[in-house]
């Protein structure tokens, strides 16, 4: 019986191709707009929570100075030094690893080649702590760390611009008037979230940093690992108490340091994406409300139409549910039509916004299957009064109309 | 069954269209009844209430006043469900002017009253095939009414009202459109439905010899009964 009723609907709706798709109109834009925009939304989170993630997970980061008046006032406070870094490490529990860092944007040189580079001095934490995987060779060994040894690890960037298909690892890279033994490398990571290339980089164990390099003992950000996310917000607490400590604070003053929170900074990003998302949402429900109602309209004009066609139905002995049924059917695959429609178009689209945005394309499984039942929804609701207005007519009066 | 209820009765049966200066009084106090397996004729001049009443028997309208009973129910208290489903089980209407689904073919006209009654697929193709060769209709099955002579057409329309096997089988001038050979063929089958299947039958026309097949003729006059004559032999 329902397979016969979708079979009529399709019948009728093929009788009125193009009345039926200028009615589905609304509905196409509407599920349209909805699938381009979330399509793309996920492309777009998922590869802001790929940037993140790069920046290494469950991480604070500890800087000097007080982060209200923006970066440059990090330069007159206080930094911080390697007993600062045991302290934490000693003293913080639950932590995957605290990596000091000292950085310096430097020219590298192999052979004939040179690169712009990031000279990072750190220890072997940092590899952890910043989710790096190492593709060969190896990290630092605590001797090396203790004794400020002359070795380095590379980051692909490097690999490539520099050694172009040679292996590096044993080979000695120039920075300044200073070389380093080349030990390990690491895997790519790509972009980071500020888009800058991460692999654009060189690492030094800390004691060579300072000396061959800085040529002072400044620490300029330590990040902290913590191994459960819900321990982020102790363990940044912690750290507060160990610093002030050590940095003798007394109680009352301010910090001269900041602790941020990168899953914060997530969270803050994420919820700037929900009200992009609510706002184009509803933009999308609103073309589906109008498309809605044209469906309204056109299914209004079938059942004055086809008044005499009810009328026979009802003389021959189809009941009320059985003719609303119908039109309910006819309503809803109609809307099903405009919102397959859609799908195809909001698709189409995303895959093309994703190519111009450089975000990844992933169409949604659940996206399109809600969007579908959003479609019938509509179909039911818009639909139903007509279809009422078809059941309840009355045989006698519907047969007369011609 | 004697002493049972008729299959149809009217008493002092009006039915009346429009209000104040407009109305119509279309029946104005009938009262019939008809047992089953009559054959009955209805004529009598245009206007005069024929198709009216028709209408009531069929349960499709219901009587301004008085009562009108089917297999002893009293229609007037029935929803318009509950009438379908009377419709639906017992009756079989040959409308005037054949009221086919257009763009429809023969044989799904044919099914539409099997498929509300939830007949199966099969089952349903048998019938309707069935019901259009005793209507004189085979190779015409997929034809749609568009591309179907008038007397065609009301050819389907009787095997849509008879492909249900109802008790009651109501034709509103079912020869209305035929010339006389079409028309005698159409009169004898209903002859035969009423003799070998029992079905009872009403049936409008204006034409004498055609009511002549009936066993008993019931003429119309302003929506009153005028003369209600049984054959002798039947
Ligand atoms: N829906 C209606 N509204 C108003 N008047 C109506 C309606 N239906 C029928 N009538 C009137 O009721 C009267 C009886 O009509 P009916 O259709 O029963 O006549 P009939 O005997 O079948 O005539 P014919 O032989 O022409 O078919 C007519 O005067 C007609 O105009
Ligand atoms: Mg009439």
């Amino acid at each position: 019986m329902l397979w016969e009723t979708v079979k009529l609907a399709m019948s009728s709706i093929r009788r009125n191709v193009l009345r039926s798709v200028l009615t589905l109109l609304g509905i196409v834009i509407g599920v349209g707009a909805v699938i381009a925009m979330v399509t793309l939304g996920n492309g777009a989170s998922s590869k802001v929570q790929e940037n993140l993630s790069k920046l290494g997970s469950n991480m604070l980061i500890v800087r000097p100075g007080q982060a209200t008046f923006g970066p440059g006032s990090s330069t007159d406070a206080r930094s911080f030094d390697e007993r600062d870094v045991t302290a934490l490490q000693n003293d913080l529990s639950g932590i995957r690893g605290v990596a000091p860092t000292a950085q310096k944007q430097m020219k590298v040189v192999f052979g004939a080649l040179n690169y712009d580079t990031t000279v990072t001095g750190t220890n072997s934490d940092w590899f952890t702590v910043q989710d790096w995987t190492l593709e060969d060779g190896r990290v630092f060994s605590d001797s090396e760390l203790r004794a400020g040894t002359s070795v380095c690890v590379i980051g692909d960037t490097i690999t490539h611009e520099l050694f172009a298909g040679q292996d590096p690892i044993g080979e000695r890279l120039r920075i300044g008037n200073f070389s380093c033994e080349v030990i390990g490398r690491m895997a790519a990571k790509g972009q980071s979230a500020f888009g800058t290339d991460q692999d654009a980089i060189v690492v030094l164990p800390l004691r060579t940093y300072h000396r061959r390099i800085a040529g002072n003992t400044r620490i300029g950000t330590i990040s902290i690992s913590v191994r459960e996310a819900a321990d982020i917000a102790r363990v940044q607490r912690d750290a507060e108490d160990v610093l002030r400590e050590r940095r003798r604070i007394v109680p009352g003053e301010e910090d001269d340091f900041t602790i941020r929170d990168l899953t914060q900074i997530l969270a803050t990003m994420a919820s700037t994406t929900t009200i992009l998302t609510g706002l184009l949402g509803a933009v999308a429900a609103v073309s589906l409300l109008v498309g809605g109602i044209g469906i309204m309209n056109i299914m209004l004009v079938s059942v004055t139409e086809r008044t005499r066609e009810i009328g026979i139905r009802l003389a021959i002995g189809a009941l009320e549910r059985q003719v609303l049924t119908q039109f309910l059917v006819e309503a809803v695959v109609l809307a099903l039509f405009g919102g397959i429609i859609g799908i195809v178009i909001g698709l189409g689209l995303a895959a093309g916004g994703a190519l111009a945005m450089g975000v990844p394309f992933t169409a949604d499984l659940r996206v399109i299957a809600l969007a579908f039942a959003v479609s019938a929804l509509i179909g039911v609701i818009f639909g139903y009064f007509p279809a009422r207005r078809a059941a309840q007519l009355d045989p006698i009066e519907a047969l007369r109309r011609e | 069954m004697s002493g049972e209820a008729p299959l149809v009765s009217f008493s002092n049966v009006t039915r009346f269209y429009g209000a104040g200066g407009g109305l119509v009084r279309a029946l104005a106090g009938v009262d019939l009844a008809i047992a089953r397996g009559e054959f009955i004729a209805i004529m009598g001049p245009s206007g005069s209430g024929k198709s009216t009443a028709m209408n009531i028997i069929g349960c499709l309208d219901r009587p301004t006043g008085g009562i009108f009973r089917f297999l002893g129910v009293e229609v007037n208290d029935l929803t318009q469900d509950q009438r379908a489903l009377l419709r639906r089980n017992f009756i079989g209407f040959v409308f005037q002017g054949f009221n086919l689904l257009n763009r429809t073919t023969a044989i799904e006209n044919v099914e539409l009253p099997l498929i509300y009654r939830g007949t199966g697929r099969r089952e349903r193709r048998e019938r309707a095939i069935e019901a259009l060769h005793l209507v004189g209709l085979e190779g015409r099955e997929h034809h749609t009414p568009g591309e179907l002579s008038g007397g065609q057409q009301q050819r389907v329309a009787i095997a849509r009202a008879i492909v249900t096997d109802p008790l009651l089988l109501l034709a509103d001038e079912p020869t209305g459109n035929l010339d006389s050979q079409r028309s005698e063929e159409i009169m004898d089958l209903i002859a035969r439905l009423n003799e070998e299947r029992g079905i009872t039958v009403v049936m409008v026309t204006h034409e004498p010899d055609m009511a002549a097949h009936a066993h008993r003729i019931v003429r119309f006059v302003d929506g009153h009964i005028a003369s209600d004559d049984h054959k002798a032999a039947a």
